[in-house]
């Protein structure tokens, strides 16, 4: 990292931590420097954020949890286009990534589009890599583009043994109670992603029996918060979801789609949405469409990546690093 | 053996009659797809144009540009394409006048509609 980065950096930081939110020039900022790894620490509602090459000084690493797990998202295996030719090799990258973690993630949890086009050719080599990771088991929540021609029929059989209804189910792990949503289905024109009546029952039905204290952990595909509608980033009824979940103190929300980083606390609740493994996309707004981005080949890997995430025990705090493929 | 140059002759005839068929309802279909074919472009994440006018009869495709997949379905659900890959292409001909609204299902920001007079 550079000196200019490194002054950019303790710039953010300063922000951030004088605030009780992140305001969106400061979740900006933090996008755009998210690429060189960074770390995001939320205590009491609070977002921190530091730099990864600051973590270690600032005891930062300190925090790591007992419980901790790995998100990954867009892999699009299929995709050949110009933005990425080789979306297996990245996705090798990632695993590689993951598998030099110094604490092994208890899971890993993928975030959707898994395939490009749906095509059962694309999840067997997807399978076939994830083989590879070291860790006990891979929860997943599909993406639109998981369910093309078959109403996720498919992907359930696959990826979806003991969901409900279109492939939504909650476990607990060490405390924590994680719940994987399906918000890429049955989407109307001019929407953006969207739950449904079923579901929101279920999410309503899942908590009833929880302490109010119990971490909460979301995951789906689209962003449930309104990230750019106007790219269709976002969903309908999310906000309707996350009201039967103000009651608890911590609640994070962990989504895909979007191929970048963004953070946002709202009240108790913490969005974040992670890196593909594939391609990046553009920043909102900053581009005709949404489409796929392509950069120098030499910059592609600083922009795609994973997401580690530590759960301590009593600080309600979830440690979010986002680290990019880059060497 | 008259009867097989019989079935043989009458053969002849009816193959004859049903090639001269397909020619000529060949030749219609053609002067009809020439006259009465749009095009619509499935580009940045949108349809253009996405505000179309045409005769009942119009055959229209839709030809995904973009690097992601597409697809064009009714909002009534009447009709829709699998998706749509880069460059791969869904026709539809519409006969009755009326009001077609469609969106992309994967994409549902993207809308458009035709209408059939």
């Amino acid at each position: 990292m550079g000196d200019s980065s490194g002054n950019f950096n303790r710039d953010v930081i300063k922000e951030n931590l004088n605030q009780d939110g992140v305001d969106r020039r400061g979740f900006l900022k933090c996008m755009a420097w998210a690429g060189t790894g960074t770390l995001c620490l939320i205590q009491g509602g609070v977002l921190k954020s530091f730099a990864l090459s600051d973590v270690t000084s600032r005891g930062v690493a300190a925090a790591k949890g007992e419980l901790s797990f790995v998100q990954i998202s867009d892999s699009h295996i299929g995709f050949d286009k110009a933005a990425n030719p080789d979306v297996t090799a990245t996705l090798d990258a990632a695993i590689a990534k993951i598998n030099a973690l110094e604490t092994p993630p208890e899971f890993v949890l993928h975030t959707g589009d898994l395939s490009h086009l749906s095509k059962p050719s694309e999840f067997d080599t997807l399978d076939q890599k994830l083989k590879a990771l070291r860790t006990d088991r891979i929860h997943y929540v599909p993406g639109e583009h998981d369910v093309l021609n078959d109403n996720g029929e498919q992907f359930r059989e696959r990826y979806g043994k003991g969901s409900k209804g279109d492939g939504w189910y909650s476990f607990d792990q060490k405390g924590v109670h994680f719940i994987g949503l399906v918000n890429v289905m049955n989407l109307k024109a001019g929407g953006l992603g969207s739950l449904g009546k079923n579901q929101l029952e279920f999410i309503e039905d899942d908590v009833k029996h929880l302490k109010s204290s119990t971490p909460i952990v979301v995951f789906a595909h689209i962003p449930l918060w309104s990230v750019y509608p106007e790219w269709g980033w976002g969903t309908d009824d999310g906000a309707q979801a996350l009201g039967y979940l103000k009651r608890f103190g911590s609640v994070s929300v962990l989504n895909g789609h979007i191929h970048q980083v963004m953070q946002k606390v709202e009240g108790n609740v913490t969005f974040h949405t992670a890196m593909s493994t594939a391609f990046p996309q553009p920043q909102p707004g900053t581009a005709p469409s949404p489409g796929p981005m392509k950069v120098p080949a030499e910059k592609l890997r600083g922009l795609l990546g994973v997401t580690d995430v530590n759960f301590v025990r009593g600080k309600q705090t979830l440690a979010v690093v986002d680290s990019t493929l880059a060497a | 053996m008259r009867k097989t140059i019989l079935l043989a002759v009458v053969c002849a005839a009816l193959a004859g009659g049903l090639a001269w068929a397909a020619v000529s309802r060949g030749h219609v279909f053609a002067r009809r797809s020439n006259a009465n074919a749009i095009e619509v472009k499935i580009d940045n994440y949108s349809f253009a144009p996405g505000d179309l006018t045409v005769k009942a009869g119009t055959t229209v495709s839709w030809v995904n540009h973009d690097d992601v997949p597409h697809t064009v379905k009714a909002n009534d659900g009447s009709f829709k394409s699998k998706a749509l890959d880069t460059d791969d292409k869904f026709t539809m001909t519409f006969d009755k006048p009326g009001v077609y609204e469609y969106y992309c299902s994967v994409h549902p920001r993207m809308t458009a509609k035709i209408v059939v007079k």
